[in-house]
């Protein structure tokens, strides 16, 4: 549940990225969406490709400059600072990002420990070189990596290694805030739980604070504490994991949640696939996320949150 | 029901600057006519290789040292190039699973539609297109004829895969090969995709083969389901015996590590450890290493297959008579609970005591042929 003594570390407010703003070809890839992230939990970010949800993480680690909005990070505004200022070197440290492929992302030619540590140079994080080699050995022992394994090169491992080769690259710099995008996607489904169950793990150690962003519902439900659903462009719902899964309001959301394909035939047997109609939000009207109860928002016109509400009430 | 491909006892091996992988260990199934024969396991399982040799495409450095794949009582593996060709986008097609990379990017779609057409038939190029256009809006490309001139990056990520699939069927072919053909695609996608092969399997009349690691997917399409595992097939049987009553530890992981919507406990079930490699393929049941209910004769002999049902196999040391008896994972004795509801005729009995087939022991040398 939202609770209201929780320190929030990112908050993101009425951020819109536009692409090739005012040309013919602009993309209004986000479009005002706020929310806030609270210190130590995971929230996911589901949607389909091109709803925004990859935009959204990468604006918030700055690697896109925002058209519109506000990004705070512990208060400071990442979206106005300067690259290269000592201010954005250090937003850099606290924001690390985990990516999609582990094959694409980390550099064919170099050493793990050379992957590992690039951000401990740029950072001067390592008194030496030993106390560099013992900082990639504990990071390597951490994700449950061979130290010994630490001078071989990205192509000796497998997919799932490599993605833990990933995750120690994230927290060599002894991050605050990590952003996962699609971290298991490319994973088999026996090596996904591994990962899964390793991001859990390092979390309670080390306090982190996660953005996850996936399209597997069923995973995403299950690491994170709340669920932000975007369609195109835009956030429609946001609540606690169980409020979107057990007492989703949104139609959109609906519609994704009985996609789900379920490991169980009985109940595949019975499914009835939700039709979302998107013409619905193109009526001209105004839409605001409405807080519909507590915790729980839903991107809804004046005229239409009766009915959630009603809705939300015939759940109870 | 009258089988429509039959594989025995296939072998193939890949020569690698590494050494010979042994990628395909003596893999036997068969498909019915008119059913969906899911087949599942991780990447390096040999699924995707199993499933490319039937189309007669195995890579170069491939090599099928034994085994015959009957399709209609002939063996593929004897057949001439141009025989194949004959035979594939004909007889047996297949969809890939990346519908970006898959199209020509240069080539109007309407053309790459009717392709297969003429190269099968002599058929006028107006003809062709009219018929493209026609199986376009059967898998629901809409005002498909207006739409053959366009180029594959004017369609989205599911529009593609129709288009895919079009190609795939416009022969009516017997058997319809899917390789992961919805893992690229959005979950939204996915269902309408896997929908319209549904619909489209009884509108063709058709089989189909359909590769995938997503067993939510393999719930809702498959009739029957083979599990895959270091290049053998480790069980085997109807959809409702593999997911309420599977008997393979590896089949248990699997199920095991899949997050259900009512997962509550605090860590998943991973399996531990990765596959084996498969240029020096472990003696006896190759998952033993990573398997909590692995006894002393599974490093040691490989386990037959043992019955379980006339549909259902599994090779695991654990249907033996002999072996202990073993406390089921909690998700697996769930599983197991709604299997015997399904069947209260079972009620009362043990499971395992179902199980041992007097071919079982005969079997027990090493070959699995199975009786069915």
């Amino acid at each position: 549940m939202a609770d209201e003594k929780k320190e929030v570390l990112v908050s993101v407010k009425h951020l819109e990225q536009f692409f090739n703003p005012g040309k013919k070809d602009e993309v209004r890839a986000i479009q005002d969406i706020s929310f806030d992230i609270y210190k130590g939990e995971t929230l996911g970010l589901v949607g389909e490709s091109g709803s925004g949800k990859t935009t959204t993480g990468r604006a918030i680690i700055r690697l896109y400059k925002p058209t519109n909005g506000e990004i705070l990070f512990n208060g400071t505004d990442i979206a106005k600072l300067r690259n290269g200022s000592k201010d954005m070197q250090e937003f850099r440290r606290e924001t690390q990002m985990i990516f999609q492929d582990p094959y694409a992302s980390l550099n064919p030619r170099m050493k793990v420990k050379d992957i590992i540590a690039e951000g401990i140079d740029i950072h001067h994080l390592a008194k030496d070189n030993a106390d560099r080699d013992a900082q990639v050995a504990n990071l390597l022992e951490l994700v449950g990596l061979n130290p010994d394994h630490a001078t071989r090169y990205p192509h000796e491992f497998s997919g799932g290694q490599r993605q833990r080769i990933g995750i120690a690259r994230a927290l060599a710099v002894q991050p605050q805030f990590i952003i996962a995008d699609e971290p298991i996607s490319a994973l088999d489904v026996s090596i996904q739980a591994q990962v899964v169950n390793l991001l859990k793990e390092i979390q309670e150690q080390r306090n982190l604070t996660y953005l996850f962003i996936a399209h597997d519902l069923s995973m995403v439900k299950y690491i994170s504490d709340r669920i932000a659903v975007m369609h195109y462009g835009r956030l429609v719902e946001l609540s606690t994991a169980d409020e979107v899964y057990n007492h989703p309001l949104h139609p959109y959301t609906q519609s994704l949640l009985s996609a789900i394909p379920i490991p169980d035939p009985e109940v595949e047997r019975r499914r009835r696939p939700v039709e979302y109609d998107a013409s619905i939000e193109e009526d001209g009207q105004k839409r605001t996320m409405v807080e519909i109860t507590p915790g729980h928002f839903v991107f809804a016109a004046e005229s239409e949150i009766e009915g959630y509400k009603a809705k939300a009430a015939s759940y109870k | 029901m009258s089988k429509i491909l039959e594989v025995n006892n296939l072998e193939i091996d890949f020569n690698t600057y590494a050494g010979t992988v042994h990628a395909i260990r003596n893999v036997s199934f068969h498909l019915d006519k008119g059913e969906t024969l899911a087949i599942v396991g991780e990447s390096g399982s040999g699924k995707s290789v199993t499933l490319r040799t039937i189309m007669g495409l195995l890579a170069k450095n491939g090599e099928v040292k034994n085994g015959e794949i009957l399709f209609n009582g002939q063996d593929i593996l004897k057949k001439s190039e141009k025989e194949l060709n004959a035979m594939r986008g004909n007889d047996i097609s297949m969809i890939f699973q990346d519908p970006m990379t898959s199209l020509d990017p240069t080539m109007p779609i309407g053309k790459q539609v009717a392709e297969v057409l003429r190269i099968h038939g002599s058929i006028s190029k107006k003809s062709a297109l009219d018929e493209a256009a026609r199986v376009l809006e059967l898998v629901g490309i809409k005002d498909a004829k207006a739409r053959l001139k366009d180029y594959p990056h004017q369609f989205s990520g599911g529009q593609r895969q129709r288009i895919v699939i079009a190609i795939a069927i416009i022969n009516n072919p017997q058997i319809l090969i899917a390789d992961e053909p919805t893992t690229a695609l959005d979950v939204t996608i996915q269902a309408q995709i896997l929908n319209l092969l549904k619909e489209l399997q009884t509108k063709i009349d058709t089989s189909i083969i359909f590769i995938t690691h997503d067993l939510g997917v393999v719930a809702g399409i498959a009739d029957r389901v083979a599990v895959m595992y270091a290049g053998k097939i480790i069980e085997y049987g109807t959809v409702d015996e593999i997911f309420y009553n599977a008997q393979h530890p590896y089949t248990w992981g699997l199920l095991e590590s899949m997050p259900t919507l009512e997962t509550n406990s605090d860590r998943l079930h991973a399996i531990p450890g990765t596959p084996p490699s498969l240029i020096n393929p472990p003696v006896g049941d190759a998952f033993a290493a990573r398997n909590a209910y692995a006894m002393k004769i599974d490093t040691e002999q490989e386990p037959p297959f043992f019955k379980v049902s006339d549909t259902h196999y599994a090779a695991t040391w654990l249907l033996h008579p002999e072996a202990p008896a073993v406390e089921f994972p909690p998700e697996i004795a769930r599983r197991r609970e709604v299997w015997k509801k399904m069947n209260p005729q079972l009620a009362g009995k043990d499971p395992e005591a179902q199980a041992p087939a007097p071919e079982a022991k005969a079997a027990a040398s090493s070959t699995e042929k199975e009786a069915d």
